[in-house]
Formats: C-alpha cells, structure tokens, sequence
C-alpha cells in the first residue's frame, strides 16, 4: 500500500514536470512526424528518375525503339542527347547525369549477332544503388520483331509477396515505430535521472523513505504512455497517409509494442545510472541508437550482414522488435508464432531493470 | 518512550576520498531536543558529516548512531524519521509550492487526510500560503529556504539536519528562520545546523568546531570562551595599522583581528602579563592605546583553536 502510495507520487510528479518541459513534448510528438516524412518520402529506395545522356550513332529504328523502351522503364530520365562519346563522358565526370547510355553505328547488326554487346552502359559506380540499378537495365529486351526472343526468357520468375508495388514505406514505416521508440524512449529515460542528480533533486530524494524500485517504476510509467502516443501517431500517419497495409491484430501490435517500450526504458534507466551529466547520457544513447538503426535490419536485410554484424544484432533489442512489428503489420503473422521474439525482449528488460535498480545506489558515495 | 539523552552519537567517524581525509575521527554527542550547530570554513568536513549522519554516505571508518539506528545498515528505516535540509535548494523548480509540498507528503505516506491538512498547516506556518500556486524555481532566496525547511518537517522528523540553511538569505529572514529553528526545538525537535556564521553559532544550545576535518573544539558557546587557551586583550588605537605592525613584532602573539579601529590580540593563556606586555609593546612604538583583557567571544574561540592547532602541525612537519 504504501509502495503504491510512493510509486504514484513519483508518478504524479514526473506527469507534472513532463507536461511543463514544452522541449520534451515537442520532442514526443515533432520526431515521430520528422522521421515518417523523412524516410516516407525523402529516402526512398526504389530508385526513379536518374539523370541520364545518350549518344545514338546508329539512329535506326531499332536504336530509337530502344531508347523508347528505356526511358519507358521511368528508371532513367533521359535529359540529354549527345552528339559523340567524348561528350557523354564529359558529362559523366561533370556529374550532370549518373548514366550514359552508348549506341554503336552497328547497333544493329551486333544486336543480331550472339556473341557481341549491342549497347555501352557508362556507369557513376561511386554509389552503389546506382550500379546496381544498372544492372538491372542490362535485362532490357532488344531484338527486331522476327527474331525469336526465347534466348531471353528469365529461369526464376520472381513473386513479390505482401508489397507488390514495390514501396518502401510499406517496410520503412514499421521498421520506423522501432526506431523513434528506441531513440525517444531511451534518451528520455537516460536523461531522467541525470537531470535529477545535475539540478540536485536526487539528494532530497535518497534522502527520502522512497525505495530504488519504487522510484524506478513511477519515473518509466509516464513514458510507456508517451511511448504509446507515439506508436498511436506513426501508426496512424502510416496506414492513411503512406496507405501502410496493416494486416495483423491491433491487439498484437500493442502488445509486441508495450514489451518493446518497456525494454528501451529499462535501458534508459542502466544508462542514467551509469552517467554523471545529461550530456553523457546523450552520448550513450547514440551509443545504443547508431548500431541499432544500422544493424537491426531497418536499414539493411539482416540475412545480408556479415556472421559478426549479425551477432551484434541480436543482442539489440530493435533486431527482435523489427521482426516482431514487420511480421504482425506486413505479414499479418500471430503474435506467438514469433514468441521467440517476445522472450528475448522480456529477457533484455529484466536484465536491464535488475542491472539499474542494483546499480542505483541511495547512498552518494 | 522515553527520550534517550544523546539523539546522534559517533565515535571516530571518518570519511576518505582517495587521499583526501574529509572527516578526521569525529567523535560526536548530540543531546535530544538541542540545536546543535556546526561551525567551520569552507571545506571544514561539515556537509560530509552530515552526509554521513543521514545514511546518504558510508563512513570509511568508525560508527554512527542516529535515535539508536546505525547509520551503516539502518540507514533506510533513519529516512522515515530524520528530515534534511540541502545546502543547495533541491526540491523541484518546476513545480509550484503546493505540488512539492503535495509530493513531499505522499512520498513520506502521510494518510490522505493528514496530508491535505499538513499542506495546508505549513503554508501558513511558513508564510508560504499566497505562494501556493507559484513555481519554486521563482521564489527568493528566503522563500526557497522557507520552502525547504516546510518540506524537511513536514513528515514531523525527531531530528532535523541543515546544511548551511541560510547562506542565500538576507539578515531579516535568518532572524525569522531562527525563529523557527527555536520553536521547533521547543517542540521536542533536535536540529543539527552547519553554517559558517559566529552569531548563528553563538545562538545554538552547543556546538562544534569542525577545521580541515577534526573536531577541534565542542561544548556550549559559554564554556568554549571559558576553556581556551588564548587570552583576548583587546586595543582600542587611533591609528590601528600602526599598532598592528608593532604587535605584529611580538613573538608571543598568536593572532591579531582588527574590527574597525579595534584589534582583537590573542596571547597563549599560560604568557603572564599579556595586557601589560601589550602595553609596552606600544608604548615604546610610541603608539597611543586602550588596553583591556576581555572576555573571548565566539570569533576569539575560532581564531584561537584553529590557530593553535594550524601551529602545532607546523611545528611538528619542521
């Protein structure tokens, strides 16, 4: 009864001091809104539109269909023609398009010819993405409408489930809630403390009957709210405005959800303990966010990562929470068919709780 | 129960940091229902002392008893009974008057209806009431301190530890504080206050002297000019710098403090004669002088026991 008492007190004053931090509570609302927009529209990984020259020797019918096919793809924007290769090289080093696309006087007859290339792709191989866009370019047909086009028939014929239109905000904005919880969250929590113990508050409070526990709970139930608010805001913003199919149960995104937050609070809490101002909690933070943005498959297929990258993600709690939150919102996938998941999660909270209740010490030495 | 005589014992309590001894083997009998003050500079071992009698801060060696509770291993069942003031304002600045006082009576689980009342009875008693609604972080100097002190008694502690409670108050407001020290003593209260202040020390029932981390000197402010070991003679002088570098001359002087065109000299008790060799002193400097022995006061007392002591270590490093 009287923990209860304590706890809520806590509480309260937490609710009070939060409702009066306009910075805080702009934060809570303003990074969800920034980030979504951000990675909704900004970064955008199916790449459209790149600036690309070419430089048409053979002008033929089948030279000029094409290009017509190419630019038909949308992948390149063919902004210039160029009279000769030189030229389309100068625009390349220049930066002026990212593609340059050659067709031979003979473009005809090597089309005709099996063992020759019929067209040049000049490449900026210094991005990747840009590269492998390329590639994908070189599986353009070209023949002339008699010869027979069996030889270019694909082996594997691919089947695009749950995103067939190919949006990255349809894997972004899930992938999106896991993140701005873990950059929120955390940082809150690891600030919490350390403002505390920086404007002096902690010495008064020690010095209170209140217990470690007790004032650990009543600091992170106000942000498992906050945290709530925010999933309530992407989700929201994701299903109407970027037309996110949400497949799975609402009641299982709460769920994966709340043990989510609750990890990332229990984190904050180890991290306040460990730092003596708020500017070492921030950097902890980034500590904490970086790996977990660039590892925990938001960014990049986890599948893809090296075994070493991989270890290191599995023991971030966002690695767990992607899969969980992707599998109920694109999969539609039961809760429990991922309890694995859950277990980790609840296996990282406890040891992080336990970690920072046993580190905070209500003495000052 | 019957109130036991001493509320806070220590014998030989010490606190280290690293190298730094801070607290020297302090030995401490403070008498139930007394204001006790601790006197010292800056950097004395006064806040860790009171650190340490809290539970905040783990004594490197020695024990402390608080109303009979060791402060080592019962230090969280002391928190319900002990009320502390900090040196520096530590309630919370963004949160009104009533809303600490409010969060001070739930943490210390007062019943529902004695917590509404307690409130109310305190922002009264402390002049706090048309305050209520404001912000801590804008009250003065002399309202935080009210503040602090409404929140460190608001539970009814039997023991009351203030760090240096007025050093960001204006003389008005110490009186009026000292007011309420009394008042709560009055009430069967024991307060501990440190403060660097002689005429706050002058006004406790007993005191200690902290100097770089011992106790140098304990007892009531009477019986402290009575015991030392300095006799004061006091020089009344039209041209005091001149008198000064004359006695400055004087090898048995221990101390000279000037006080507007008055010096305070401080002689070893056991040099018969001070106030006549004082006298010569300045007549043969030509220097024209009232002479008087006097009692010490409060500031003699300190002068005196820091001074010997600061000698005595000098005398034996060389």
């Amino acid at each position: 009864m009287k923990t209860l008492l304590r706890i809520f007190a806590v509480m309260r004053k937490e609710f009070l001091q939060l409702s009066r931090d306009r910075l805080t509570f702009g934060m809570i609302v303003g990074i969800p809104l920034i980030q979504l927009l951000m990675f909704g529209y900004a970064i955008n990984t199916d790449v459209r539109n790149l600036g690309s020259a070419y430089v048409d020797e053979a002008d033929t019918h089948l030279s000029r269909q094409f290009i017509a096919d190419l630019t038909a793809t949308q992948v390149v924007d063919l902004r210039h023609r160029a009279a000769s290769l030189q030229e389309l090289e100068s625009l390349l080093d220049a930066g002026q398009v990212s593609i340059g696309i050659y067709l031979p006087d003979d473009f005809d007859r090597r089309v005709l010819s099996p063992d020759r290339q019929a067209a040049q792709l000049l490449v900026d191989g210094t991005d990747p993405i840009i590269l492998g866009v390329a590639q994908q370019l070189t599986a353009t047909p070209v023949a002339f409408d008699a010869q027979p086009r069996v030889q270019n028939r694909n082996l594997i014929e691919v089947r695009n489930y749950y995103n067939p239109e190919r949006r990255s905000a349809v894997n972004i904005v899930p992938g999106l809630v896991g993140v701005i919880l873990t950059m929120t969250m955390v940082l809150f929590t690891a600030v919490a403390i350390v403002r505390e113990r920086e404007r002096g508050n902690l010495e008064f409070l020690i010095n209170t009957p209140v217990k470690t526990p007790e004032l650990m709970l009543g600091k992170i139930f106000p942000y498992i709210l906050i945290g709530l608010l925010q999933l309530v805001i992407i989700l929201a913003l994701g299903r109407y405005f970027f037309e996110v199919p949400i497949r799975g149960e609402y009641l299982h995104i709460l769920l994966a959800s709340l043990l989510f937050i609750a990890t990332n609070l229990a984190l904050g809490l180890l991290l306040s303990t460990m730092a003596t101002t708020q500017f070492q909690s921030m950097q902890m933070t980034f500590f904490i966010l970086l790996p977990s943005i660039l590892l925990s498959g938001f960014m990049f297929p986890f599948d893809g990562m090296p075994p070493l990258a991989q270890a290191i993600a599995e023991v971030l709690p966002l690695t767990h929470f992607n899969r969980l939150i992707r599998g109920i919102i694109l999969r539609g996938a039961d809760i429990m068919s991922m309890w694995d998941e859950l277990v980790a999660l609840a296996v990282f909270m406890l040891i992080a709780l336990t970690l920072a209740i046993a580190r905070f010490n209500k003495r000052l030495d | 129960m019957s109130t036991p005589e001493f509320a806070i014992q220590a014998r030989g309590l010490t606190k280290r940091f690293g190298n730094l001894i801070a607290v020297n083997e302090v030995d401490l009998d403070v008498p139930s229902g007394q204001i006790y003050g601790f006197l010292g500079p800056n950097g004395c071992g006064k806040s860790t002392t009171i650190r340490m009698l809290c539970g905040l801060l783990t004594p490197s060696a020695g024990t402390a008893t608080v109303l009979g509770l060791d402060t080592r291993k019962e230090a969280e069942a002391l928190k319900q009974k002990i009320g502390y003031m900090t040196q520096k304002f530590s309630l919370f600045e963004d949160m009104t008057v009533k809303e600490n006082l409010e969060f001070v009576s739930t943490i210390y689980t007062l019943s529902g209806k004695d917590r509404r009342a307690r409130v109310a009875e305190l922002l009264t008693e402390f002049n706090l009431a048309d305050r209520s609604k404001q912000y801590a972080g804008t009250l003065s100097g002399g309202q935080k301190q009210r503040l602090a002190l409404a929140a460190a008694t608001l539970h009814r502690p039997s023991i009351l530890f203030l760090d240096e409670p007025t050093s960001a108050v204006d003389p008005q407001n110490r009186r009026d504080f000292w007011e309420t020290l009394f008042e709560l003593a009055e009430q069967g209260t024991t307060i501990l206050v440190s403060t660097h202040y002689m005429d706050e020390a002058a006004r406790c029932h007993s005191l200690a002297i902290l100097d770089q981390g011992c106790k140098v000197a304990d007892g009531s402010p009477k019986t402290l000019g009575e015991n030392i070991d300095s006799q004061v003679i006091e020089v009344t002088a039209d041209d005091p710098n001149l008198a000064r570098a004359s006695l400055c001359k004087e090898a048995q002087i221990t101390s000279i403090t000037q006080l507007g065109v008055r010096l305070r000299v401080l002689l070893p008790k056991q040099v018969t004669g001070g106030e006549d060799l004082v006298r010569q002193n300045l007549q043969q400097a030509n220097i024209s002088a009232e002479v008087e022995a006097v009692f010490p006061d409060l500031e003699d007392v300190f002068v005196s026991v820091t001074e010997l002591r600061r000698a005595a270590l000098k005398k034996e490093a060389a």
